[in-house]
């Protein structure tokens, strides 16, 4: 793990980059990595992540500085920018029942190819995906999703990059964690190793590439 | 009695001591409102909490404690928080004794359509069609008609959110339960007859020899 600014932190972005980002409306997110992927302005992005939150608020700033080209969420009905860029084809969404996104960033994270799910079998979610019968039930293959860089938002981090989360916050950050070759983190709180107790670390240190610095 | 109270009040008859329940947004919502401060159930957000509670009171929100649309609550005493992968293997892997959702159309094969209207509201499922797949009991909690059209249909007209049938339907004017591809009137709103029920319903309804009135 390598304590960086928020500014050096991004600066390691491309244009184009596909980025999962945590939280779920808002709550859990990155914020300052987020506003400074709007400062530096990287365009073209393709976002994983639960939801478009609101304008203004979260993961929504990048919706209204127009920088994500391709969504994969399980809703976006709470943000009107989120929904004009994509009538307009300027963002090309795809939506995902939440437990099977959920259990594809998983298995990203995990090494497994994908998941078998009953959720979605028979709707429009199983338009051209492989359906596999496991003892008389029928599944939809449902593959992994990776990403170059995950954007997390812990409670706290210690000076390894152990991190344990709060309450509602933690949400998909943790397996995010897991399923990005570069994995860049923020923390409500920065403290001394050991003051995360071994039982509440969630995330283990050697997961987390970078540590955005407090102050 | 306004029929969001009417409905909120049945569906939280269904509920029982233990259960685990996920209530949706909109009339599911106002469930919990209507259970009894003596019966233990754990409310499930499915953002990562079990033991909701009320919505604080002004000045004591905690910006890390939300609901799934991202709104303060509470946590009870015994709560519990948990990522999103262990949330909805909750909600699939069966450990949801009771779900609570809304719904756009429910067909005679109790097959639920609630998320999405071609061309016109494209918001995405959330976490829906996981928990029709997975709960235990779907209950659907829904208007009977929207502007005088049934939202009990014959055959959903929109997309399905899942092919599993919903286990009851608690409207403002009845209470209809599913099986082998046929709907049955089981229960009629206060002052409603069947009548009124039949002629806002578009499926073909079995009417059982007795039909009660709605304990609420």
């Amino acid at each position: 793990m390598m304590a960086v600014s928020v500014e050096e932190a991004v600066a390691m972005i491309p244009a184009g980059a596909r980025i999962m980002v945590g939280g779920f409306m808002g709550v859990g997110t990155p914020e300052r990595l987020l506003d400074e992927v709007v400062r530096q302005h990287k365009t073209d992005l393709s976002i994983v992540s639960n939801d478009a939150a609101t304008p203004g608020k979260g993961i929504g700033k990048l919706f209204d500085a127009a920088l994500v080209s391709r969504l994969t969420a399980t809703h976006i009905g709470l943000n009107p920018k989120a929904q004009q860029q994509m009538l307009a084809n300027q963002l090309a969404v795809d939506l995902v029942p939440q437990g099977t996104f959920a259990e594809r960033i998983r298995a990203g994270g995990c090494g497994l190819g994908g998941v078998l799910t009953p959720t979605g079998v028979g709707t429009l979610v199983a338009e051209g995906k492989r359906q596999i019968e496991v003892d008389g039930t029928t599944f939809l293959l449902e593959t992994a999703i990776r990403a170059q860089f995950a954007l997390v938002h812990a409670f706290l981090a210690d000076y390894l990059g152990n991190l344990s989360y709060a309450l509602t916050a933690r949400n998909f950050n943790p397996i995010m964690a897991m399923a990005a070759d570069t994995v860049i983190v923020t923390a409500e709180h920065i403290v001394p190793v050991g003051v995360i107790a071994p039982d509440h670390v969630v995330t283990p240190a050697p997961l987390v590439d970078y540590l955005i610095t407090n102050g | 009695m306004d029929g969001q109270t009417v409905i909120a009040r049945r569906v939280a008859k269904e509920l029982h001591a233990g259960d685990l329940v996920n209530l949706g947004i909109g009339i599911p919502t106002l469930v919990a409102n209507y259970v009894p401060a003596d019966l233990k159930v754990f409310f499930q957000s499915e953002n990562g909490l079990i033991g909701t509670g009320p919505i604080p009171e002004q000045g004591m929100a905690h910006p890390l404690l939300t609901d799934a649309g991202g709104r303060p609550i509470s946590a009870l005493p015994g709560a519990s928080t948990f990522d999103s992968a262990m949330s909805f293997g909750l909600i699939r892997g069966g450990h949801v004794d009771v779900t609570v959702l809304g719904g756009l159309q429910v067909d005679a094969h109790g097959h639920l359509a609630n998320w999405m209207i071609p061309g016109k509201m494209v918001p995405g499922m959330g976490g829906a069609m996981d928990l029709v797949t997975g709960a235990k009991r779907v209950i659907v909690a829904m208007q009977h008609a929207a502007k005088g059209k049934s939202k009990i249909v014959a055959r959903c007209t929109l997309p399905l959110t899942s092919t599993r049938p919903v286990s009851l339907v608690v409207t403002d004017m009845a209470v209809i339960a599913f099986s082998d591809g046929k709907a049955s009137l089981l229960e009629t709103a206060p002052g409603v007859s069947i009548a009124e029920v039949l002629a806002v319903t578009e499926a073909e309804l079995v009417i059982p020899d007795t039909v009660p009135e709605m304990k609420i």
